[in-house]
């Protein structure tokens, strides 16, 4: 692990990180991987997937609630609303 | 009646407003008095709500029209990652500001058809990630035992509100000892609920195969009275157990396991006296003691990093200031989101999305994640093996007591070794208790966790109650 792959997965984790913060979390990362790679040394392997017991777990369709009746509660959250929507940036040139 | 909320008990304060000796407004005001002399100080509350005198009247009409259930007029204590419609909640993160909660958490419902007056929500690790509340966004919440030292965490907050007497008990949420430790930590006791007990809609995910909502109280009894009041399946959450599925294997050998390999290094020596003398305690009591052998617990804090991390980030993705809570314009999208993340998590929260995505990142995959998973199940039928032959199996709480503020801030891999005790029972997605087990000697309390197998809450309440008896005596 290098400063070049904290970056990398800053980026990818879509997070900003100061400059000065980078060697921090390199010997952060150094220490619990150093920590956490323990358990190479453990034979043991996932299992062929079973299946147990078979439960469906979602709901019946049906009982809807009335149309529109969460949509202000949910809508004050966002920073940026528009003729009831969420407004984003423009992705698309 | 003179109300001391540090010595009343659930029961007593519901037999009491039962008989009208006592008002809701009374046991109400008698809580917000002590936040007022003593949070000041400890920091156990990110907020009090301005409404609890109208809470309090009306758990006083359900009393009066004879409705009163056994948490009518309690008053208790949220952590701040746990849903209540039209209230703030921020899970301590400054990603959150301005969140209100469109709606219930399952668990919130269940106590407001109690009619519970809730007092406040609590302080905690930013995202329930840490294990010393000092991970909060607004500042670390002090142990009211000694307010130079933390309260753990992530719960701190909770487990600081019922240590203080400012409640008679609060809800935290447990994924790697984050009800335990706190509780064990603060001199009260708190129960993490076997996975799929109590419904988790409305909790803020953290590592969504190990996150359980639990109760603390002063007392087995008042844990007890919270747990049976939240528990139960709700169809809004697809990993709550259904009623059929919770069928406890109650072996009844009055035989308590202690896994002693387990038990070494990072062992403060108090701790391990506490815990023996416990031990006898317990011997007192009936129970036959037996050494037994978990021969992977060991790896249990390599995997929980692993799996917990991984989880985290998968889950925290959602904070894209978009939807909700602090937005940061970047220009484009790309930026928004990484100036808004960046800023608005802390540095632990932003420590463990990148562990997560790099131990599920492609070339990585198979060597961490996978192995974890692996691993993972060999702790599980450890544990499955040793409930043939004990009822339960015991380990101190916390390796430590109560640490200084700022001891282990530095040093991620210090706290994380924290919760060694803790984490295997999320592992294994069994039920476990902390009950206190006497003082060190600067009067810092300690903690005996008690574990069973899954849906045993019954065993823990059993022993538990047994061995405070006898820790009272």
């Amino acid at each position: 692990m290098d400063k070049e792959q904290i970056e990398k997965l800053a980026k990818l984790s879509r997070l900003s990180l100061k400059e000065e913060e980078k060697e921090g979390f390199l010997k952060d990362f150094k220490a619990i991987l150093g920590y956490v790679s323990e358990i190479n040394s453990v034979v043991a392997e996932l299992p062929e997937k079973e299946t147990g017991k078979l439960r469906n777990v979602m709901r019946e369709d049906g009982e809807p609630h009335e149309s529109g009746i969460n949509t202000d509660d949910i809508l004050s959250n966002a920073p940026s609303v528009q003729d009831g929507f969420v407004k984003v940036k423009q992705v698309f040139e | 009646m003179k109300i001391d909320l540090n010595t009343l008990s659930i029961k007593e304060a519901h037999e009491a407003l039962l008989k009208k000796e006592v008002t809701v407004r009374e046991l109400a005001e008698a809580a917000l008095l002590c936040v007022k002399e003593r949070d000041g100080n400890i920091h156990a509350y990110l907020e009090i709500y301005d409404d609890v005198m109208a809470q309090a009247d009306a758990a006083q009409k359900m009393i009066n029209e004879g409705g009163a259930k056994e948490l009518t007029g309690i008053p208790l204590a949220i952590k701040d990652n746990i849903l209540i419609k039209g209230r703030k909640a921020t899970a301590a993160s400054k990603i959150l500001e301005g969140y209100t909660a469109p709606y219930d958490a399952t668990v919130v419902k269940k106590l407001k058809a109690e009619g519970v007056v809730f007092i406040g929500r609590t302080n905690m690790d930013e995202f329930a990630m840490g294990g010393s509340t000092e991970n909060s966004a607004f500042g670390p919440t002090r142990n009211p035992h000694d307010v130079t030292r933390v309260p753990g965490g992530s719960s701190g907050g909770s487990a600081a509100a019922v240590a203080m007497g400012s409640v008679l008990g609060a809800l935290g949420s447990d994924t790697g000892g984050s009800i335990r430790q706190p509780a064990s930590l603060c001199g009260v006791v708190g129960l993490k609920t076997t996975y799929g007990r109590v419904s988790r809609y409305g909790l803020m995910a953290l590592g969504s195969s190990l996150d359980q909502i639990g109760p603390f109280g002063k007392t087995v009894e008042d844990a007890e009275i919270i747990f049976k009041a939240i528990s139960g399946f709700d169809r809004m959450d697809s990993t709550s157990a259904p009623d059929d599925m919770i069928v406890p294997r109650k072996i009844n050998t009055k035989i308590i396991g202690v896994p002693r390999d387990f038990l070494g290094e990072g062992l403060d020596e108090e701790v391990r006296e506490n815990f023996e003398d416990s031990i006898k305690k317990l011997k007192d009591l009936g129970y036959g003691i037996k050494d037994i052998s978990l021969p992977n617990i060991k790896y249990s804090l390599s995997v929980y990093y692993i799996i917990m991390p991984a989880e985290a980030s998968t889950n925290l993705s959602r904070f894209d200031g978009i939807r909700y809570g602090l937005s940061k314009d970047g220009g484009n999208t790309l930026v928004s989101y990484m100036e808004t993340r960046g800023e608005g998590f802390g540095k632990e929260v932003r420590r463990r999305i990148m562990l997560g995505a790099y131990v599920l990142s492609s070339g990585y995959y198979d060597a961490y994640y996978n192995k974890a998973n692996a691993v993972r199940l060999l702790i599980t039928k450890d544990f499955g093996d040793a409930f043939k032959e004990v009822d339960a199996i015991i380990t101190p709480t916390s390796p430590v007591p109560a640490f200084k503020i700022g001891e282990k801030t530095e040093d991620p891999l210090a706290m994380y070794l924290a919760d060694i005790f803790t984490v295997p029972v999320n592992i294994a997605g069994i039920p476990a208790i902390s009950v206190p087990s006497g003082k060190t000697k600067n009067g810092l309390p300690l903690g005996l966790q008690i574990m069973s197998s899954h849906f045993g809450e019954d065993t823990l309440f059993e022993i538990g109650k047994k061995f405070e008896g006898k820790n009272k005596s």
